[in-house]
C-alpha cells in the first residue's frame, strides 16, 4: 500500500510540473494580482502596508483556485479510475493523496512566495516567518477543501465556475484567521489564538476532506 | 487452485433504462467466455458490473475459491483486470513512466515489468510520450499490466480491435496461456475469438420484463 501511496504521489506531482505548468501558471496569476494592488489603490506605503496581509490571503485563496479543475477531471476522462479501483487503496485515501499532490506541485510554491509579497507591499521583515507558517497551513486547507469541490463538479461541464461556487465559502474560515493573525503581529496583539484556529482548520479539513471527496468521488465513478 | 464466477439472473440499469435482465453466467478456471451483442446493450456494462464497479440492479455475483464462496470481497481489487476502452494513459507521459506506475501501483515487480515489456514488444515505444502512440500501440500498453500483475480473472472489452494482425496473434498465445493455467475470461468481442469460448449473447429485455423492472 506505501509503495502505491508513493507511485501516485509521485506520478500526481509530476504531472502537476508537465500538465500545462499548473504552478506557473497559478504563480504568474498570483504575482500578477499582488501587482496589480498598489496600482489600484495607490502607491502610499502606510495604506498597503494597512491592507496588505488582507489582500495577500485573498489572493492566495484565489490562486489556490487555478488548477482545481484538473485535478480529477484529466484522469476521469482518460479512465484512470478503473486501474486506480484496482489497486489496495480506498477511494478515500486515493482522494488524500492527490490533494496532497495538488498542495505539494502548487499551494506549498504559492505559500512560499507569500512572505515575499507581503513585504514588497510594506509588511515588515520581521513577519516572514509567522506568514509562512500561515500561508503553509492556509493552503493545505485551500487544497483539501478544493478537492471536495473538484470531485463534486466532476463530470459536468464549466465545472470551474461551479468549483469556486462550492469551494470558496469554505475559504473564508482561513483567509479570516490567516489574515486576523498577520494584523495581530502587526498591532502586537497575541497571535497564539488565530494560529490555533488556523492550524485547528487545516486539521479538520485534514480529516474530514478526504472522506467527503471518495464519497463524491465514488458517487460519480458509479 | 480453482476459482468459479458464478453470475445468478442479474439485470443492469443505465440511469432509469433496464439494460439487460435474467443474465446467468457460470465461468470457472480455464473458462473463456465470448460476450456478444449489438451496440449498447449492454457489454461494458455488464463487465464493469462483474468488476464490482457498480453494483448489478437485481441478481448476484459470486466468486467461488476451492468450494469456499468469498463474502464481500472486492473483484477488481483482489482478482481481476478490467481492460476498458479508455487506456488510462495521460498524454504528457511517457510510456515507461506510465508502464512503472501502474506496476508499481497494482503490486507488480520489476522483473515482472520487464517480462511484460518483451512479451508485447514495447521496447521501442519506451521513450514515447504516449499522445504519439496509434491506437493499437496504446491498447498494447494497457494490456501489459494483465502480464506485469498476474490476477485470474480477466474482463476485457474489446481489446483486439485496434490491434493489428501480428499482435492479435501475440494476444490470442497470451490468452490461450491465461486459460491454460487456470484464468477465466470474459472478453467483449465483435469478431469471434480463434480458440474454443462459451458464447453470451446479450439481448434487450422484452416489454414485459421492462414492465416488471
Amino acid at each position: 500500500m506505501l509503495k502505491a501511496s508513493l507511485a501516485l504521489l509521485k506520478r500526481d506531482i509530476g504531472l502537476s510540473w508537465s500538465r500545462g505548468g499548473g504552478p506557473i501558471l497559478a504563480v504568474g496569476f498570483y504575482l500578477t494580482l499582488m501587482a496589480m494592488i498598489p496600482l489600484s489603490l495607490g502607491p502610499e506605503t502606510q495604506v498597503l502596508a494597512r491592507v496588505a496581509p488582507g489582500l495577500t490571503w485573498l489572493s492566495l485563496a484565489l490562486a489556490s483556485l487555478l488548477s482545481l479543475e484538473r485535478l480529477f477531471e484529466r484522469d476521469y476522462e482518460d479512465g484512470l479510475f478503473d486501474i486506480l479501483r484496482g489497486g489496495k487503496l480506498p477511494l478515500e485515501a486515493i482522494a488524500l493523496i492527490k490533494c496532497l499532490a495538488q498542495w505539494i506541485g502548487t499551494g506549498l510554491i504559492l505559500a512560499l512566495l507569500t512572505p515575499m509579497v507581503m513585504i514588497i507591499l510594506g509588511a515588515p521583515v520581521e513577519a516572514a516567518g509567522l506568514s509562512l507558517v500561515a500561508a503553509v497551513l492556509g493552503s493545505l486547507s485551500f487544497a483539501l477543501i478544493g478537492g471536495v469541490g473538484a470531485s463534486l463538479s466532476l463530470g459536468s461541464r464549466k465545472g470551474g465556475v461551479l468549483i469556486a461556487l462550492l469551494v470558496l465559502p469554505f475559504y473564508v474560515p482561513p483567509v479570516i484567521f490567516g489574515a486576523g493573525l498577520m494584523q495581530a503581529y502587526l498591532t502586537g496583539a497575541p497571535i497564539t489564538q488565530a494560529l490555533g484556529l488556523l492550524g485547528a482548520y487545516s486539521l479538520f479539513a485534514l480529516a474530514l476532506c478526504p472522506i467527503a471527496t471518495g464519497a463524491a468521488l465514488r458517487s460519480a465513478l458509479n | 487452485m480453482t476459482l468459479s464466477l458464478n453470475v445468478q439472473d442479474i439485470a443492469l440499469k443505465k440511469g432509469h433504462k433496464l439494460l439487460v435482465s435474467n443474465v446467468n453466467l457460470t465461468a470457472t478456471s480455464g473458462d473463456a467466455i465470448s460476450l456478444t451483442g449489438a451496440n449498447g446493450v449492454g457489454k461494458t456494462t455488464f463487465l464493469r458490473c462483474l468488476a464490482g464497479f457498480t453494483p448489478p440492479h437485481r441478481g448476484s455475483i459470486q466468486l467461488v475459491e476451492n468450494d469456499s464462496q468469498l463474502d464481500g470481497v472486492s473483484i477488481i481489487e483482489n482478482y481481476s483486470h478490467y481492460l476498458g476502452h479508455a487506456e488510462a494513459l495521460n498524454p504528457a507521459r511517457r510510456v515507461d513512466q506510465e508502464l512503472q506506475f501502474h506496476c508499481d501501483y497494482l503490486g507488480g515487480t520489476d522483473l515482472s515489468l520487464r517480462e511484460a515489456i518483451a512479451r508485447l514488444r514495447l521496447g521501442a515505444l519506451l521513450d514515447l510520450e504516449t499522445r504519439m502512440l496509434s491506437a493499437g500501440q496504446r491498447k498494447r500498453v494497457s494490456l501489459a499490466r494483465l502480464l506485469m500483475v498476474p490476477r485470474p480473472i480477466w474482463l476485457l472489452d474489446e481489446v483486439l480491435s485496434p490491434l493489428d494482425i501480428a499482435h492479435r496473434a501475440l494476444m490470442v498465445d497470451i490468452m490461450q496461456a491465461h486459460l491454460s493455467g487456470g484464468g477465466i475470461m470474459v472478453c467483449a468481442v465483435h469478431d469471434p475469438l480463434p480458440f474454443d469460448t462459451r458464447a453470451l449473447h446479450l439481448t434487450r429485455p422484452s416489454l414485459e420484463e421492462i414492465g416488471n423492472a
